[in-house]
This record gives C-alpha cells, sequence and structure tokens, in this order.
C-alpha cells in the first residue's frame, strides 16, 4: 500500500452505502432521485441524510426517472451541482433527457446500480442498462466493488466539473453484487472529500441575469452537427482529466486508478478483458492459473466512455490471444459491447493478438471461477493454434 | 485460519431469523480483527418464513473473487426443519463443518442425513434465545456455537463486538441478552 497523504477510515459496509456516503460528503445542492431495485438504498441512505439536516441538499421527490433527470437538467442549468442515482428501467425511462444533459454540457453525476433490462423483468445484474446509454455523451466509468464506486464518485464530481469537460458522468457497479455485499473498504474525511471536490463555480447559469444564456436551444441544420462535434471533442476530452483527477485522488489517498488496470498482464500471453465486479472473480483465477504455469493476465477496463482505444491496443499488443467477456448481448452485432469495442480498436495495430467474444451472467447468472477457467482453456488453445478463432461470441454459463 | 486462506461460510434460515444479521455481524466482527470479508445475502423473495441463505467470506488477505458461494467450507442452519426442505450440505466438502440449530445430538443429525465425513455441531439456539433475550431468535447464540466450532475469531471479539454494534439500537436488557446467548451457546455446543 502507498503511502497516504491523509488520515482514512476502514468501514464495514455495502457498496450503495459507500455510494450514499460518498454524496453526503460531497453535499450536493440538487439531487433529484427515484428508487429502483437495486439503487434504492442509495437514495433511501441519501433521504437520511437530508432528513437529519448533515447536508445542505434540495432533494426533490419525483414521480419517476424521467422528472429525475428533467430536475436534475434544469437545476444543473441553473448553476447547482446535481447528482443522481438509478438503474436499469428507471435508466431507460431517463433515456430521452440523458443525450440533453450531455448536449447541454451539465455536469450531473449519476450512480447507475446495473442491473438487467426487462424483459423478462429480473432485478439482477448486467450491463445491458448502462451499455444501452454508452452513445449519449456521458462518461461512463465502471466499478469492480464498493471501494470504488465510492472512490469513483468522488473522481467524477470532479471530472464532469472540470472546464475541459462540463459533461455528465455515470458511474457503474454491479447491482446486488457490489450495491448489496458489505465489503472492506477505506473512506475519507468529510473534509478531505470536501476540499478535493472544492466548490462548483459554473461560467454560465440559467439565473445569471447579468450574462443571459439560452440553454438548449433549437438548432437547425446549419447548427446541429456543430454542436454534436463539440460534444465529441469534450467527451473525447475527459479522458486526459480522468487521468489528471484520479492521479491527484491516488496523492491524496494512496489507491491509484487508471484508465484501466492491468493485472499481471506485463509477462502474460493470454489476456481476459472484463468490467465490474466479475473481474475480481478473474483476478482469483489468474492468480489460481499463475500457480499452474499458464501464463495469463487481466485488463480490467475503468473509463468505459470514452473508450481508450489505443492505450487499450497498445496494453494488449504482446498477447498472443484475449478473450473479452461481456455481462451484456448486442444482439444482432457481432458480439457484445466491450468485444466489439475492444476488436475495433486492435484492427489497426499490426502486432494484435486473436480476440475471442463471451456473453456471460446475462440477469445476474453467477459467473464462478469455473466459467473463466474455461473461458481462459478456449483462448489458450487458440493461442496455440490448436483452434482458428471463431468470429461468433460464445454464451458461457448458460442451459442448452 | 492460515495465512492468505479463505474461508466460505453459508448461512440457512427461515426470513425472520437473523442469518442476514448474522453474516453481517460475523463480518464487522472480522474488521475488528483486521481481517478481510465479505457478507450478501441471496436475494430472490424476501418474506417472513421463507427459506433464505447468506454468504459470509473471511480472509487475512484482501478478498478478489466476487461469485457466489458454492462450495462452503461451514454451513450453518439456524432451522432445524430446513434439513428436510434444502439441501444444506450442497457443496460442501468431506472436511466441512456443519452447524445446526436443533435440540438433537450431532449422531442423530448425521443419521438422518446420511451424511459421510465432515463435522457435525448441534447446539439448542431457540432455546437459549428464549430463555436470554425472549425471544426465539437464533442468530447470535448460533453465532457463539460458530465461534466454538471453528475458531474462526475469538468469543471475546465477539462479545464485544454484540455490545458495540447492539448498543447504537437495543436497550442494555437486550444487549446483554444476546452476549449470554453468545456465551451460552460457546459452552453448550455440542461435538461428536
Amino acid at each position: 500500500m502507498a503511502k497516504t497523504a491523509v488520515k482514512t477510515r476502514t468501514v464495514a459496509m455495502t457498496g450503495n452505502a459507500g455510494c450514499a456516503l460518498a454524496m453526503k460528503q460531497i453535499n450536493p445542492d440538487v439531487v433529484a432521485a427515484y428508487p429502483i431495485t437495486p439503487q434504492t438504498t442509495i437514495v433511501e441512505e441519501f433521504a437520511n441524510y437530508v432528513a437529519n439536516g448533515q447536508v445542505d441538499t434540495e432533494y426533490v421527490n419525483v414521480e419517476s426517472e424521467h422528472s429525475a433527470m428533467s430536475a436534475c437538467i434544469g437545476a444543473s442549468a441553473a448553476g447547482a451541482r446535481v447528482m443522481t442515482t438509478t438503474s436499469s428501467q428507471g435508466l431507460a425511462l431517463m433515456w430521452e433527457e440523458l443525450s440533453i444533459a450531455s448536449a447541454m454540457r451539465l455536469p450531473i453525476v449519476m450512480h447507475n446500480v446495473n442491473r438487467a433490462l426487462s424483459g423478462p423483468i429480473n432485478i439482477h445484474c448486467d450491463h445491458s442498462d448502462s451499455m444501452g446509454a454508452r452513445d449519449m455523451g456521458w462518461v461512463q466509468l465502471f466499478s469492480e466493488n464498493a471501494q470504488e464506486a465510492y472512490d469513483n464518485t468522488i473522481i467524477a464530481m470532479r471530472v464532469a466539473e472540470h472546464e475541459d469537460v462540463l459533461l455528465p458522468v455515470m458511474i457503474l457497479h454491479d447491482g446486488f453484487i457490489t450495491s448489496h455485499a458489505i465489503d472492506r473498504f477505506d473512506i475519507l474525511g468529510d473534509d478531505e472529500v470536501k476540499s478535493f471536490v472544492g466548490e462548483y463555480i459554473p461560467k454560465r447559469t440559467l439565473l445569471d441575469v447579468d450574462d443571459p444564456a439560452t440553454f438548449g436551444p433549437f438548432a437547425m441544420p446549419a447548427f446541429y452537427y456543430e454542436q454534436r462535434k463539440a460534444l465529441r471533442v469534450a467527451l473525447d476530452g475527459a479522458k486526459d482529466v480522468v487521468i489528471k483527477v484520479s492521479k491527484e485522488y491516488g496523492e491524496l489517498t494512496g489507491r491509484m486508478y487508471g484508465l484501466f488496470e492491468e493485472y499481471k498482464l506485463d509477462d502474460a500471453e493470454l489476456g481476459i478483458i472484463v468490467l465490474g465486479s466479475t473481474a475480481g472473480t478473474a483476478k482469483y483465477v489468474v492468480d489460481r492459473m499463475r500457480v499452474e504455469g499458464v501464463k495469463v493476465g487481466l485488463l480490467k477496463p475503468r473509463l468505459f466512455r470514452p473508450f481508450p482505444s489505443a492505450e487499450i491496443a497498445d496494453a494488449l499488443s504482446h498477447l498472443k490471444a484475449v478473450a473479452v467477456m461481456d455481462r451484456s448481448d448486442s444482439i444482432g452485432a457481432l458480439g457484445g459491447p466491450v468485444y466489439v469495442e475492444v476488436k475495433a480498436a486492435l484492427y489497426n495495430s499490426s502486432k494484435r493478438p486473436a480476440v475471442q467474444g463471451y456473453v456471460y451472467g446475462l440477469g445476474g447468472r453467477d459467473t464462478g471461477p469455473d466459467q473463466i477457467e474455461t473461458v481462459i482453456n478456449d483462448i489458450k488453445k487458440v493461442a496455440g493454434g490448436e483452434e482458428a478463432p471463431r468470429e461468433t461470441v460464445t454464451l458461457i454459463g448458460v442451459k442448452e | 485460519m492460515g495465512e492468505g486462506k479463505l474461508t466460505e461460510i453459508r448461512w440457512h434460515a427461515r426470513g425472520g431469523q437473523g442469518a442476514v444479521t448474522a453474516a453481517k455481524l460475523l463480518a464487522e466482527t472480522a474488521l475488528a480483527q483486521g481481517q478481510y470479508f465479505q457478507a450478501f445475502p441471496e436475494y430472490g423473495p424476501e418474506r417472513m418464513g421463507a427459506p433464505i441463505q447468506a454468504f459470509t467470506r473471511i480472509s487475512n488477505e484482501p478478498i478478489h473473487i466476487r461469485s457466489s458461494v458454492t462450495n462452503p467450507e461451514i454451513v450453518v442452519v439456524l432451522d432445524p426443519t430446513l434439513l428436510k426442505a434444502v439441501d444444506v450440505t450442497a457443496g460442501m466438502g468431506e472436511d466441512g463443518i456443519l452447524i445446526v440449530n436443533t435440540d438433537e445430538e450431532p449422531a442423530a443429525i448425521r443419521e438422518a442425513m446420511n451424511l459421510k465425513g465432515c463435522k457435525v455441531f448441534t447446539v439448542n439456539a431457540s432455546k437459549i434465545a428464549q430463555e436470554t433475550i425472549g425471544r426465539p431468535i437464533p442468530n447470535t447464540p448460533m453465532m457463539g456455537a460458530l465461534v466454538k466450532a471453528t475458531g474462526i475469531i475469538s468469543v471475546e471479539s465477539l462479545a464485544d463486538y454484540v455490545r458495540k454494534s447492539f448498543g447504537k439500537k437495543f436497550t442494555e436488557e437486550i444487549i446483554e441478552g444476546n452476549v449470554k446467548a453468545v456465551e451460552r451457546a460457546y459452552a453448550e455446543v455440542k461435538a461428536e
């Protein structure tokens, strides 16, 4: 463990309680949220902080997620520091506001606790909800465990409000697996969080009568395209800001985060790529297979939007074969979203591994070490030339 | 527990018997001892009286694995009627430890369940809870039995933590009742 500049406290808390605590420590001006499983305990806990007078937040009780995001957009345009939280169908109901929030360049920070989209209706984890929102102009940061969900919340606020970004940020963690499990992690003091996130001073606000500005105006073909270009530039620029803010946070806490985490990847021949909590299980499998002499490592994406294509292609260049595991299926496409991104990222590289795609764990199907081991053994055959790389994805852990 | 060894526990109970609280309390006690842990219930239909499961992982090293517990080393059964309703020893190896809340002897449980290998412990946790706390909620006495059977944490740490954790919510009488329940179950748990 690196030396930390501040005193931290170790706690036993659920991932959701950690997120609610980070929100309390950030003390946003406005929170508008609607409860939905498995996100509910975040709003519940945060509502307690409001009721107990532990935050100064204006808490807006809304009748739906559509209204929640609408209220967030209004409050953020008015110059407030705004946060919210949702899951699955709630995120789906926010749909038309998601792209408005990013186009209006509003630095709203939102937890989306990953849960499978209906139908059939299901409350458990997969990434289909946030993957559906991947092209909405939001920064997306994935978390492996409660520690990362807590840390990402604090980092996200700074990234969103950075003058080179000014975009909404979505923080993802796995429903139930991370949200409801009691985990051990380290928290900062309220004052440290307060000073890290600083005061939010918006450059333009809806309520500034001395310097009036229009937010969200109509844009005909003469202007729309340029607006979208500006949004692309801003989202691409978020990558450097994520690196910079994460580094600063790392200097404070000793916990260093990059665009992705490389675990025993340096000298590996085989690589596995997986988001969220399953990356933890993959580390467990990597450790076990390393003992048996299998040269395998893990690349865990943290920043999914903007996708760090060049950096990931570079980090994978020395490998023989890579398995990309997706907890959502982009049906009708070549494979899951992470697989398609990774494969596209590698196409123009001269040194690139064979890439196989796997879908796993839809609707909360348990993904244990055995499934990950099967995947690694599968790409071992490809790496050894025993089998040719396949174009289609393989669905693992599914009943025939 | 050896260096870096991961211990996995599965709790079987009926909704309302406090299995989730027990899994949580054990995790918090582990924190107080500087250990790493995870505690999580299995989420499904949550109704009073329905069979439920909860899980605890404890280790001296950070725990990466996040999948559900399928091969527990220790199984704790809070309700004896579950022995006929649920396959409580599923995935447990021959060196496993089974701890049951029942008025029966371990040998009788072994025979009824046709168990080979593993160690069986029994304790009448419902009776102890009734006599110490005034309600037959078996979770805290079962933790006393667990500590005796496995040595996973010390009984002193557990009693201290019950006092500290319950102190915020309950009366002195209930807290001391729970501490007594832990200590009695620790003393009364039967091995083969």
